[in-house]
């Protein structure tokens, strides 16, 4: 009988919890009238429904499990004073809101929504204007960013912040995310198990993505865009970036995207079109390059230095300026049956391989590594004609490097 | 006014003609026409994009027209040695002779040049596309290099009797502005390379026209980003309007040497 108690007991507590998970309405003409009234006055786990409206406020913080709901995308203003939403607990969920006129400053990182110590929460449906930092992850776990919009106003490196920031964060998922017009669209530092998918940063004024020290991440179905420079994964180990697209990335230190001390890692399936340097890759060993599309860019590959035991294998090259720039004689690549539009070899035997290798170092683009001034002699006849002769019998080039099988159709 | 003086730009006005007319009449101008109409549409139809066709008819017209130029010029001077012989016994001047006559064959170039590239761009839609100012440098560029290597041509076989030599300079000395100017350009790069050259490779750049001219248009082109920050001196200097008035001046300058030589010379040479 006793038992029979304590089950009643039991089962009572577990369904007040759910009798307790109310929804507190915030709109002008509600008793409830600001957000931070609303949070007060919240139990743990219960809902704020934010109606549409103005909500001037900043400096938001959310200590409590509670859902932030918005309907109709009520506007949070934060009139320049500093930090808008700051979650510090677990079980957050942020929905649907509009927030505008986070605070700049050169001393802390202003956050339009950052995210403190916490796991499991969610943001999404969130959109961004007039911001200094975006989403700020700090040593945060478990959680979505998913289907925001974040456009800024960013005009100089120094004064301006990151869109998605996620930092010592770990197993969290971007996805579907608009990043616009800030300083690095997505910014990972210390984090590690990141899933970054199907996201388009545009128009940032430094990288579209900017990896530093984080191990174990991917990116995939990503879309970047006209950014300053690019894209930089640096530091890292274990990155698989797959289908992606880097596009018109075009200016003088621009490329797509930029390797630098990189290892063990996977670039599948992924396009790079019109940017000056299609990857830059430097101090970057044991990496699978696949099934990429590089379409005229200035330079498809320059390879920097200190780059061992990378493999290209069936890439297309098409109407690139340079195919590969190396400024080393040693080579530790393997480059085998990948499709170069410059390549004028012969299939006799019909199998779909050319007969004769391909040296996809011009030296043209040798001496252009050695005296950079050189390449005001860029489309010059004198060029072709020793670019010509370099061909039929290399010197300066690295001799082992060839492509031995050279596609002679286009990779589909 | 007395009557010598008007005759003067008259008497050249009627030679260029003759000459202009001959060209045409020998078919020579309808060839090169022809020739760049295909080279405009066949390029355009195999890709489509005005843009990209503008780049690689650089290739062409900064190697094809020099050399076009430089043959035709010495070509038709010695081909019409007789018929100048024959001009010189009657009372005209020397230099509306020979300018009448460099005119002619500069002009019905130019000419063809521009018609035979400006008509198929025209019909894929020139005005209506963005690159409707690098196309017309294209077109300036091309016309100031007929202008520059004919009169070359015609100084280069005024100065020598011997056609088979006259031909043999000529020829050389596209190759040197062609060819191996860069070659040596390049080398003095490589070798001074510890040096800062900027101003250097500004300065070799503005004394070879064929460079000068390749480097006007790939400043304009997109491609100008490969350029890196080399790139970003020239575009500095060239970018600005001094810059392009001294390169406007360099070319003209490339044109007004040789024919002012061209006209002294005539006036002392002894036939």
């Amino acid at each position: 009988m006793k038992n029979t108690y304590l089950l009643v007991f039991l089962i009572s507590i577990c369904s007040m919890q759910n009798v307790d998970a109310s929804v507190l309405k915030i709109c002008a003409a509600c008793p409830i009238k600001s957000i931070k009234q609303g949070i007060v006055q919240a139990n743990a786990n219960d809902t704020l429904l934010i109606k549409k409206g103005v909500y001037k406020e900043f400096d938001i913080q959310v200590n409590k499990p509670l859902t932030l709901l918005g309907e109709n995308y009520p506007i949070i203003d934060g009139s320049d004073q500093g930090e808008i939403i700051t979650i510090t607990a677990d079980n957050v969920i942020v929905d649907g809101l509009f927030i505008i006129n986070v605070g700049t400053s050169y001393t802390s990182d202003y956050a339009a929504i950052r995210v403190v110590k916490s796991k499991h929460f969610i943001i999404r449906n969130v959109v961004l204007e007039k911001l200094f930092f975006g989403i700020y992850l700090e040593k945060s776990s478990y959680g979505k960013v998913y289907h925001n919009k974040i456009i800024g106003d960013a005009v100089e490196e120094f004064n301006s912040g990151n869109g998605i920031q996620l930092w010592y964060s770990n197993n969290i998922t971007v996805e579907k995310n608009i990043v616009q017009h800030v300083r690095d669209g997505i910014y990972l530092e210390f984090s590690d198990d990141i899933i970054i998918k199907d996201n388009i940063s545009t128009n940032n004024i430094r990288y579209g993505l900017h990896f530093m020290f984080s191990n174990n991440d991917s990116y995939t179905g990503n879309t970047f865009e006209n950014n300053g420079a690019g894209v930089a994964v640096m530091f890292s180990k274990k990155i698989r970036m797959h289908n992606n697209v880097f596009k018109k990335n075009w200016g003088a230190a621009s490329f797509g995207l930029l390797l630098k001390e990189i290892n063990d890692s996977e670039i599948t399936g992924n396009t790079f079109e019109e940017n000056t340097v299609g990857i830059s890759i430097e101090g970057s060993n044991r990496i699978d390059y696949k099934n990429n599309d590089f379409t005229n860019n200035g330079w498809a590959l320059k390879v920097r230095g200190a780059c061992y035991g990378n493999s290209f294998i069936a890439n297309n090259f098409l109407y690139n300026s340079f195919d590969v720039s190396y400024n080393s004689k040693l080579n530790d690549n393997l480059f085998d049956q990948n499709y170069w539009s410059n390549y004028t070899g012969y299939d006799l035997n019909k199998n779909g391989i050319g007969d004769i290798p391909y040296r996809p170092v011009k030296l043209f683009s040798y001496i252009v590594n050695r005296t950079p001034e050189t390449i005001i002699l860029l489309r010059s006849l004198f060029m072709d004609i020793i670019d010509f002769s370099e061909k039929v019998s290399p010197v300066f080039t690295p001799d082992n490097l060839q492509d031995k099988n050279p596609s002679m159709k286009r990779i589909r | 006014m007395p009557l010598r003086q008007l005759q003067y730009p008259l008497n050249m006005f009627k030679i260029l003609k003759y000459s202009f007319f001959d060209l045409m009449r020998s078919r020579w101008s309808y060839v090169y026409f022809m020739f760049y109409l295909l080279l405009g549409f066949v390029l355009l139809f195999l890709n489509n994009d005005i843009s990209k066709a503008v780049i690689t008819l650089m290739n062409i017209i900064i190697v094809l027209v020099p050399l076009i130029a430089t043959i035709f010029g010495v070509m038709y001077y010695y081909n019409s040695k007789e018929f100048t012989e024959l001009l010189l016994a009657q009372p005209v001047k020397r230099t509306s002779i020979f300018l009448g006559q460099y005119l002619g064959v500069a002009g019905s170039l130019t000419l063809s040049l521009i018609f035979g590239l400006g008509i198929p761009f025209l019909c894929y839609g020139l005005f209506r596309s963005m690159v409707i100012w690098d196309f017309a440098l294209l077109l300036v560029v091309g016309g100031f290099l007929t202008m520059i290597f004919t009169a070359l041509a015609f100084n280069i076989s005024l100065s020598n009797e011997n056609k088979i030599k006259g031909f043999g300079y000529a020829v050389l000395m596209w190759l040197f502005l062609a060819v191996i100017y860069d070659g040596i350009f390049l080398v003095s790069l490589i070798v001074f390379e510890e040096y800062p050259l900027d101003n250097f490779s500004l300065a070799a750049t503005m004394l070879n026209p064929i460079d000068l001219s390749r480097t006007l248009i790939l400043l304009k082109l997109d491609i100008s980003a490969l350029l890196g920050y080399t790139g970003a001196v020239f575009k500095q200097f060239f970018g600005t309007n001094l810059g392009f008035l001294v390169s406007l001046g360099t070319l003209i300058l490339w044109t007004v040497l040789p024919i002012s030589r061209l006209m002294l010379k005539s006036k002392r040479k002894d036939f």
